[in-house]
């Protein structure tokens, strides 16, 4: 198969309510991305983009609008959609853009622009359910975590005080991301003394609402080598969707998360992701998500994620750094933004550019995951040095 | 390179309305037939693809109720937000990467769940300089037939052979929602929308829903003796602003053809032998084969007239009825252009069937505001 | 084959590695207020798109609104894998061919997992919290549940594996709707 490297990356701050368009987020971060390889527009073959639902931007096709802005102008240019899964699966497809053979050059760009939708962006969430069983109950995008991680902290037997160590890892994790919206220092009691939102979620477990923008340029094997001494291969993929029917399977564990890594091993010649894997960023909208994605990417047992949590070996420092960004957590949620900041965090951790967050060794292997619809879909990247 | 083909399709038929089907019971029926028609199971599937605009739907995120009526539960799965030639095209570089040897394809429209459609289209302009003018969107298409008219030099009249044209193409083909014998008078007749566009110059919603088997060439020939190659595939997008684009000509669908022709090998677009063009609005299939090269710049009004792309003509084009004859099926309406190539090309069109069809071109566009298009070609090798 | 563009610019990659910047980022974005809004430092146009569906809902999720309007739970049972599900489906997913048999249900269930939530969908602090819940529904397959709230029950009472019963509207007000049940009650 015909190999893939990530040269360049570009990201943008990630704020709650951005002076720029969606459009000119997404400029933002492919200029970035372009310059930080050296390359300009013409020397892209094809654009793919990623964004999360229309309702956001208040616009309908908005892949079309924002074209322009993501260097699409008269280019192949191609939307792909799998909800908050979008952000890891967009370079997904830059990546079978670039090993089908047909191009050389391809500019990923992801875009979230939230703050648009008024009085909240929440409301975009209303209608992901059943229009016809589940729309009519009125219900909120809360229900479906809260629901999910009552159902895993039943059975494993877990504490909020477990999953609590997660946001407080991973906003302090933040605190060296220049881009990061809700970077802090926290304790587990201020997690567990914040605001009962839909419990059991509180507002220290949540991500917040961000606009942001993140692009990478993918090239093929030859250009890269002209491009770079430091090309960052996609060494493995994986996507995985399951039933629609969420309120049929058992919410504990992420099966989906689990399909598309055991797909991306496989491509990867992935054994023992453990031992092959230097850095995890999996997908953090909520503290408990980052445990639950680390068992279904299959890093530990199932339940066992905590542990590896209490004992800091996912901390920055520790054997196996787990969102050494601060993740969506800390960093923000952008949402389709937000799952490709984690690719840009592997690229950069892979080359040694990661400044302050630069974990120690040097890691040859990472991981980047996102997740989303009605939890149901697994998006998994695995790049290597 | 690798190659491609489709060797399997299933489709329901497009119709004004489907009040007894949900969209997930319509979809399992097309799903149902594909794998029928092919022999293939769901678990060989090896990647799903379909495409949804989540206003189309009325859903956000709608990637989430795909997966059950296709069998493809727990399997790769994603959605592209585009026509579903973009679809196929996506799934024909997922072959060629080497990884897949399976792909699905699935495309729908429950058009007629859309109480104000007008308002959908709307609300897919730019946000500040045009959806505050509350035009009816209808009136983009207005603006580029009145320049199309008046650069390429053909006639009113001309745009108004081509409903005639394709509804009485409409009249023979069981898969259509509006076959009609009509007169050019009759579209010259009916009401003004955006003048010069009329009524019957707009094509109709239909529901329908079409799901595509695609394989590699290590396998298609084991799955049905006639796979229809992929060929060339070409997609692009011009300008999104209404304020500077180039209005003389389809850029988007000159240049995905270019690069559909390259691949495909095709030195001159004469040797294809019958096109499916988008005709969302009459003069857009005029428009699109002189983007397309497929004739002269100015010219395709008077081929028209001498029926060069009538069924028995040199390039039959939309013998399908096209989008006025068959229906305007949203992001399915490239799926259905693409279901009568191959009808065409493996000889199962019965009484439509054109002679000697070997080398076929679909094409689509996304419609009004957009300037964005994908052209497909598709060979069958005797 | 090789295929770089569509053809608008033929000249070929001329890059050289030095170009490559050194690490120095600098990232973009500005952060805006709320108060900038108020205060009209921003200008924003205001649009509420006036948008309407009606889906059609087809052969099982029509049989299943009208046993609602009877105050009656309808399941599809797949005589293949045996499955017993609700929502029905006219399809088995998982055998993947049509589904055999209409079957009556319990308008009884067990809470399989549950939240009880303080805010509305736009962050508004609610008076009293609501309780959703997945309940499983008696009759049905295990882990076929549907999403519908808890009432008539204190929030910290509310246990994974409690036994609810559906609470119906009255007979003349109902409509075809999931909102025939008020709620499901603790048995």
């Amino acid at each position: 198969m015909r190999k893939v490297a990530v040269v360049g990356a570009g990201l943008t701050k990630f704020v709650r309510r951005s002076l720029e368009t969606g459009k000119e987020l997404s400029y933002e971060a492919s200029k970035m991305a372009l310059d930080s390889c050296g390359l300009t527009l013409k020397d892209i073959d094809c654009v793919v983009f990623g964004s999360a639902p229309d309702a956001f931007d208040g616009m309908h096709m908005k892949g079309e609008y924002m074209l322009d802005g993501s260097g699409g102008f008269r280019k192949p240019y191609m939307r792909s959609y799998v909800g908050g899964g979008t952000g890891v699966f967009t370079p997904i497809q830059g990546w079978y853009h670039i090993a089908s053979g047909l191009f050389d050059s391809c500019l990923v760009v992801c875009e979230e622009k939230m703050s648009t939708l008024r009085p909240h962006p929440q409301g975009a969430f209303l209608t992901i359910f059943d229009h016809t069983l589940e729309r009519p109950l009125e219900p909120n995008l809360l229900w479906i975590f809260a629901l999910e991680m009552n159902r895993y902290m039943h059975e494993h037997g877990l504490s909020k005080k477990d999953i609590a160590l997660v946001s407080v890892k991973n906003k302090k994790n933040a605190l060296d991301h220049p881009c990061a919206l809700l970077a802090q220092e926290i304790t587990v009691e201020d997690v567990l003394n914040s605001e009962v939102l839909a419990w059991p979620v509180q507002r220290l477990d949540v991500s917040p609402i961000t606009d942001g923008a993140g692009a990478l340029v993918l090239v093929s094997e030859e250009k890269a080598k002209q491009i770079t001494d430091k090309p960052v291969w996609i060494e493995g993929v994986g996507w995985n969707l399951e039933t629609s029917y969420w309120t049929n399977r058992d919410l504990y564990y992420p099966k989906q998360v689990e399909y598309a890594a055991r797909m991306a091993y496989e491509m990867a010649g992935i054994k023992d992701p453990r031992k092959e894997i230097n850095i995890v960023e999996p997908y953090d909208p909520f503290d408990y998500k980052e445990l639950h994605h680390l068992e279904g990417l299959l890093f530990c047992k199932k339940g066992e994620a905590p542990k590896l949590t209490r004992e800091g070996v996912t901390k920055r420092d520790g054997d196996l750094p787990v969102c050494p960004s601060g993740g969506l957590l800390g960093v923000g949620n952008p949402i389709a933004a937000a799952g490709l900041m984690k690719i840009c965090e592997i690229f950069w951790q892979l080359r040694g550019e990661a400044g302050a967050r630069q974990v120690p060794g040097t890691p040859k292997r990472g991981l980047a995951q996102a997740w989303g619809d009605l939890m149901q879909v697994g998006t998994v990247i695995i790049l290597g040095r | 390179m690798r190659k491609a083909a489709i060797v399997g399709m299933g489709y329901t038929v497009p119709q004004t309305i489907t009040p007894q089907l949900s969209y997930r019971e319509m979809i399992f029926e097309a799903a149902v037939k594909a794998y029928e028609n092919s022999g293939i199971h769901p678990k060989d599937v090896q990647s799903f693809i379909c495409v949804s605009e989540d206003f189309l739907e009325g859903v956000s995120i709608f990637d989430e109720y795909v997966p059950d009526q296709l069998g493809a539960n727990l399997k790769s799965v994603h959605t592209i937000s585009a026509d579903g030639i973009f679809a196929i095209i996506s799934g024909f570089l997922q072959i060629l990467t080497g990884k897949f040897d399976i792909v699905l394809v699935e495309a729908h429209s429950k058009a007629s769940n859309i109480l104000n459609p007008n308002e959908v289209i709307a609300f897919a302009q730019d946000p500040v300089y045009n959806q505050p003018l509350r035009l009816n969107p209808h009136y983009i298409a207005g603006l580029e037939m009145n320049r199309f008219l008046y650069s390429s030099g053909n006639t009113r009249e001309q745009c108004a052979k081509v409903v005639v044209k394709n509804k009485k193409n409409a009249l023979k083909n069981p898969l259509s929602a509006y076959p009609a014998k009509i007169e050019i008078e009759d579209v010259l007749n009916s009401a003004l929308l955006s003048d010069p566009l009329r009524k019957m110059d707009k094509s109709q919603h239909a529901d329908a829903a079409c799901v595509f088997i695609l394989a590699s060439e290590k396998i298609a020939k084991s799955i049905t003796p006639n796979p229809i190659w992929i060929k060339g595939a070409g997609w692009c997008s011009d300008d999104p602003s209404l304020e500077t684009r180039n209005w003389d000509e389809a850029v988007y669908a000159k240049l995905s053809a270019r690069q559909a022709y390259k691949m495909a090998g095709i030195q001159n677009p004469k040797q294809i032998n019958l096109a499916e063009i988008d005709d969302s609005y009459s003069y857009k299939e005029l428009q699109h084969l002189e983007s397309m090269g497929l004739c002269r710049k100015g010219e395709s009004g008077l081929l028209l007239e001498e029926g060069y792309f009538e069924h028995d003509g040199s390039l039959p084009v939309n013998i399908s009825g096209g989008n006025l004859g068959a229906g305007f099926l949203f992001e399915a309406s490239g799926a259905f252009k693409i279901v009568e190539l191959i009808l065409q090309l493996s000889k199962e069109a019965g009484c439509r069937q054109v002679k000697n069809a070997s080398l076929g071109l679909a094409q689509v566009w996304r419609g009004v505001p957009t300037a964005t298009g994908a052209v497909i070609i598709l060979e069958r090798e005797d | 084959m090789e295929l770089k563009g569509i053809g608008l610019e033929e000249e070929i990659f001329k890059i050289s590695k030095k170009s490559e910047k050194s690490m120095k980022m600098e990232f973009k974005g500005v952060s805006l207020k709320e108060s900038d809004f108020k205060e009209k430092k921003i200008l924003s146009l205001e649009n509420k798109p006036n948008l309407k569906y009606a889906w059609d809902t087809g052969v099982a999720i029509g049989r299943f609104l009208a046993e609602l309007k009877q105050g009656r739970l309808i399941g599809r049972k797949c005589c293949k894998c045996r499955r017993i599900m609700i929502p029905p489906r006219m399809f088995c997913e998982v055998c993947f061919k049509p589904n055999d048999e209409w079957i009556y249900l319990k308008d009884k269930g067990t809470v399989n997992t549950f939240s009880i939530c303080y805010v509305s969908w736009d962050m508004q602090k609610l008076k009293e919290p609501q309780i959703p819940a997945v309940i499983e529904i008696e009759g049905a397959s295990k882990m076929m549940g549907i999403l519908h709230l808890l009432g008539e029950v204190e929030p910290k009472e509310v246990k994974i594996g409690m036994k609810v019963k559906a609470v119906w509207k009255e007979i003349d007000k109902r409509e075809g709707a999931i909102t025939d049940i008020k709620y499901f009650k603790p048995i």
